[in-house]
């Protein structure tokens, strides 16, 4: 397993615990906590593909630009899936919370 | 969206919490040892394996039509649904605060293979203590019933502990058996069984043979409110009380089906035997027509 | 007889001869055929073997692996797939020594290996039209082995519902006076309808077992994922919709499937019905039921018939072409051509794509060919008559400038990494290697970038009609190609103002939000619906069945 962290810059998103996906072959599952600081997303990836970090940082990136997600930890246990499942996981667990609020 | 999407909730495509929200009453679920607990496999870790924040088991209480009830639902997509220590632990504490609470009734999802062979020991004691505890529920006046309809079926230990229970809803899409097909086609050789087969696993596994066979107490169509039909079908009927000339009946109608059926293949054989109309249709039949077939059958 | 001007007639004559005491009558026993393909074929014969990637002439291509390489050897093999190892066979035996194909799929690998042994000569690589023309130009077979599903006492014979290449092999070989030698399943005193009158050919024989069919386009709906929903929901709403697509082809990967099963959901919700895929030149797939049954489709043309759908087929001849006698006809050549000429649309899958649009199926290692697609996949310059959405297309290229013709929808759908974190898209195809490994003349590609119209993947559309220069087209393609490098290296200026001039369409632009894209839009979620839809009429191949 590859693990590590990330901090990224994101709008303060409602502070929500959440929980989208699972953990199978070519899926993955996000549990959302809340943080500290409003204006920061913290995300711990652990992940079964070796060697896609800078793959991971990309969509990661994308996702908390795209929807607020400050003031969140994200928690992701990866079974090797694709960018477009993980984009389709972040985007599904962060609308939801968007919605709830 | 369209009304066509709306209506078709399967339950062999849910995960396990959608499977309970849509079994439960709407809003309910309070969820006990929840992910952001993050009890996780210490197996799988040292084995450098992906874990799952829940290890692949929710369990929780709810209510069913007002009743309180306890209910957990296995995870067949991780893992296969395997009992490790944690998962294990966790069906097994749902059934201790049966005993100790006497909720209506304690429904569990099954969709799972059976012990996680990871976790070794770990995990076969873990099943052991299911088992048992599971009975102390029972003993207690709990009843329990189990839901079969993943893609995963009920196999090893799952199967032992889906047949301790009080009663069982069934898919078509639902298996339930001892050794998988895989494990008797590796111990026996590809003649005894087929595993690639698909059609002959589902004769002698599926829902449908198993209903027939009195194994599944019903059989309900693959949809998340039929199986919530059928759960709230069994909880009106109550729990039968089990007493030594039941088990004895029951000791005496096993030897009795061993025997008539001894020369029968897989299921199509044994509904030519039983003189079913169309045997060979039956398969394509949906939950209510099959179920009007074999109700039929049975009362004649 | 003798003279110079008719010498074909006169082989044809001394051929039969030669063989007139192996067979009774027009029928050859199956333990003599072998005798009589040594005795019909001679030395250097160019061969026509059937065997697409359905029907296979499969006990003709075992006995002909067979015979002695001292009696036939150096034979030109002329034939649209190498499917069976028996094909392949026929090569490594000494046997045949040259060969002009389309599709190699299943062998593919040993191909590669015999090229590379130089055992093999290969002519050249054909899309299947480009194969059966060369039939009638400088490719004419001297003898063809073709399957039948069965023969009369005179030698007639019937196809059964995959009729597929069969007419176009036996018109080149018959009206040159070559040999056309069929197996057949089974003889019959009468022939449900003659396909192949007994004039056009010569000898049959009863094959031991049924010859191989293959289900090929059986895609089980339960292998179907969300993200293929979703580009299912872009492509119908982005692309079918806009385009008022009426008349197209669709190719046999699951990212079609899942369109063919929202037809009759998420098409259906949006009002669809009777605006969009009426005409189809398409194999009865079993995804297609549903939509068949919802009253989506007039009609569909097929190039064969897909095991399993025959009675589905016979069923609903207002929609499918089928004989007097009530079974499916089917026709490769004359399919081909609609989907060349008669379809507005192509819509398939790939391997690879480059920044220009080519793309290729092929990898390293394996030589696959073609087969239909680059016929389906391509703008057909010789088209003259005009429909909206050809119009449209066509505009869209031509900018402000004077419209002289229209344009085919070309669509290539592809999620941006295939499984293990392939990615769909690169900066070199790996048919440029595979050129150089193996000495062709050309890279392998399926469908060349100025054919491509439009490419979906789980990003967004890329419309290449509306780039007017390469630089743009490379930032449409980069602009849809995701988390690859390729799509990591786009101008995200640029790529923006691309999407301003809807260039690129994101899933938002279109109106599709990405949490609908579930598997609940199917239409069927496994095989077994598929049957159900079909009122029990469609009887699936063993293999996808649980019952």
């Amino acid at each position: 397993m590859e693990t590590f962290t990330l901090d990224l810059p994101s709008t303060p998103a409602n502070g929500a615990r959440a929980l989208c996906g699972v953990v199978s072959s070519g899926n993955l599952e996000i549990l959302v906590d809340t943080g500290h600081a409003p204006d920061r997303c913290r995300i711990d990836v652990s992940t079964s593909a070796q060697g896609f970090r800078d793959t991971w940082e990309a969509v990661l990136a994308d996702a908390v630009a795209r929807h607020p997600a400050g003031g969140l930890v994200l928690s992701i246990n990866d079974a090797g899936a694709t960018p477009a499942v993980v984009s389709l996981r972040l985007d599904q667990v962060l609308e939801s919370l968007e919605q709830a609020s | 969206m369209s009304a066509h999407a709306i209506t078709r909730r399967s339950w062999f495509e849910a995960d396990a919490r959608t499977r309970i929200h849509g079994l439960v009453d709407a809003g309910s679920f309070s969820e006990l040892c929840g992910p952001h607990e993050r009890l996780t496999s210490p197996h799988l870790a040292v084995l450098d394996l992906p874990v799952a924040f829940d290890d692949g088991v929710v369990v929780g209480e709810a209510t069913l039509d007002g009743e309180r009830i306890l209910v957990g639902a296995q995870q067949g997509e991780f893992n296969g649904g395997s009992v490790g220590e944690i998962h294990g632990a966790k069906l097994r504490g749902l059934l201790d605060r049966a005993r100790d609470t006497r909720p209506a009734a304690v429904l569990l999802a099954i969709d799972s293979g059976g012990v996680r062979l990871h976790e070794a020991n770990a995990g076969l004691i873990a099943i052991s203590e299911l088992m048992r505890a599971l009975l102390g529920a029972r003993a207690a006046g709990v009843p329990v019933y189990g839901l079969i309809g993943g893609s995963c079926g009920a196999f090893g230990g799952m199967g032992i502990v889906a047949r301790l229970c009080d009663g069982l809803i069934m898919s078509e899409e639902g298996r339930l058996g001892l050794s998988g097909p895989e494990v008797i086609e590796t111990v026996k050789g590809v003649d005894e069984f087929d595993s690639k087969d698909r059609a002959l696993v589902w004769r002698i596994t599926g829902g449908k043979i198993r209903r027939t066979l009195g194994e599944a107490t019903l059989l309900v169509d693959d949809d998340l409110g039929a199986f919530r039909g059928g759960a709230k079908a069994l909880l009106a009927r109550g729990a039968p009380l089990r007493g030594l000339a039941a088990l004895d009946a029951d000791q005496a109608a096993l030897a009795a089906r061993a025997q008539r059926h001894a020369d029968a293949r897989d299921g199509l054989d044994i509904w030519r035997a039983l003189g079913l109309p169309d045997a060979e249709r039956l398969a394509m039949l949906d939950a209510d027509a099959f179920n009007r077939i074999i109700d039929r059958a049975e009362t004649a | 007889m003798n003279a110079p001007w008719n010498r074909r007639a006169a082989r044809h004559a001394q051929r039969l001869a030669r063989v007139a005491h192996l067979a009774a009558g027009r029928e050859i026993a199956a333990g003599k055929l072998i005798d009589v393909l040594e005795a019909v074929i001679e030395p250097g014969d160019r061969v026509c073997l059937e065997g697409n990637n359905q029907k296979q002439a499969d006990f003709l291509a075992e006995s002909l692996a067979e015979c002695s390489p001292e009696r036939l050897h150096d034979l030109h093999m002329v034939q649209s797939v190498l499917a069976l190892p028996s094909h392949i066979d026929v090569f490594e035996r000494g046997i045949a020594s040259r060969l002009d194909f389309s599709f190699a799929g299943p062998q593919a690998t040993r191909l590669a290996k015999l090229v590379q042994a130089r055992r093999i000569d290969i002519g050249a690589i054909h899309t299947y039209l480009e194969l059966f023309g060369r039939y009638f130009v400088d490719l004419t077979p001297d003898v063809c082995l073709i399957a039948a599903q069965a023969a009369d006492a005179d030698g007639n014979l019937y196809l059964g519902p995959n009729t597929e290449d069969t007419p176009a092999i036996v018109e080149a070989t018959a009206f040159s006076h070559g040999i056309v030698i069929a197996q057949v399943n089974e003889r019959v005193e009468r022939l449900p309808r003659v396909d192949i009158p007994a004039d056009w050919s010569d000898l049959f024989v009863v094959a031991p077992r049924p010859n191989h069919i293959e289900p090929l386009f059986t895609r089980d709906p339960a292998l179907i994922t969300d993200i293929q929903v979703l580009m299912a929901m872009m492509a119908i709403k982005g692309i079918y919709a806009e385009y008022g697509v009426q008349r197209l082809n669709h190719g046999i990967g699951f990212d079609t499937a899942a369109i063919e099963l929202l037809l009759p959901t998420y098409a259906e919700s949006l009002g669809l019905r009777g605006r969009i895929c009426k005409h189809w030149a398409l194999n009865p797939h079993p995804t297609l039921i549903p939509a068949i049954e919802a009253g989506f489709v007039e009609s569909v043309h097929s190039f064969g018939s897909e095991v399993g759908m025959e009675n589905y087929v016979a069923a609903r001849s207002d929609v499918f072409f089928t004989g007097r006698d009530g079974s499916m006809r089917s026709n490769r050549a004359f399919c081909q051509t609609a989907g060349l000429y008669a379809c507005d649309m192509f819509i398939g899958s790939t391997l690879q794509i480059d920044l220009a649009g080519n793309s290729s199926t092929a990898t390293l290692g394996r030589i696959a060919g073609f087969g239909g697609a680059p016929n389906m996949g391509s703008d057909a310059r010789g088209r003259r008559h005009a429909s909206p959405a050809w119009l449209r297309a066509g505009r869209e290229r031509a900018g402000d400038g004077p419209l002289t013709h229209g344009r085919k929808l070309v669509v290539q759908t592809v999620e941006t990494f295939r499984e293990h974190m392939a990615p769909a898209f690169v900066e070199q195809l790996d048919a440029w290697q595979l050129m150089e490994d193996m000495g062709m003349e050309l890279p392998p590609i399926m469908i060349h970038g100025d054919d491509v119209s439009h490419i979906v993947t789980e990003e967004g559309i890329a419309n290449l009609l509306l780039c007017r220069s390469a630089a743009e087209r490379e930032q449409a393609i980069r602009g849809v190609a995701g988390y690859t490098p390729v799509g990591r290296a786009r101008d995200a200026r640029m790529v923006e103002n691309l999407r301003d001039r809807g260039v690129i369409r994101r899933p938002d632009d279109i109106g599709i939000n990405t949490r609908d894209a579930t598997r609940d839009l199917l239409a069927a979620r496994n095989i077994k619906d598929l049957v159900r839809a079909s009122g029990g009429l469609y009887d699936p191949p063993r293999r996808f069945r649980n019952w």
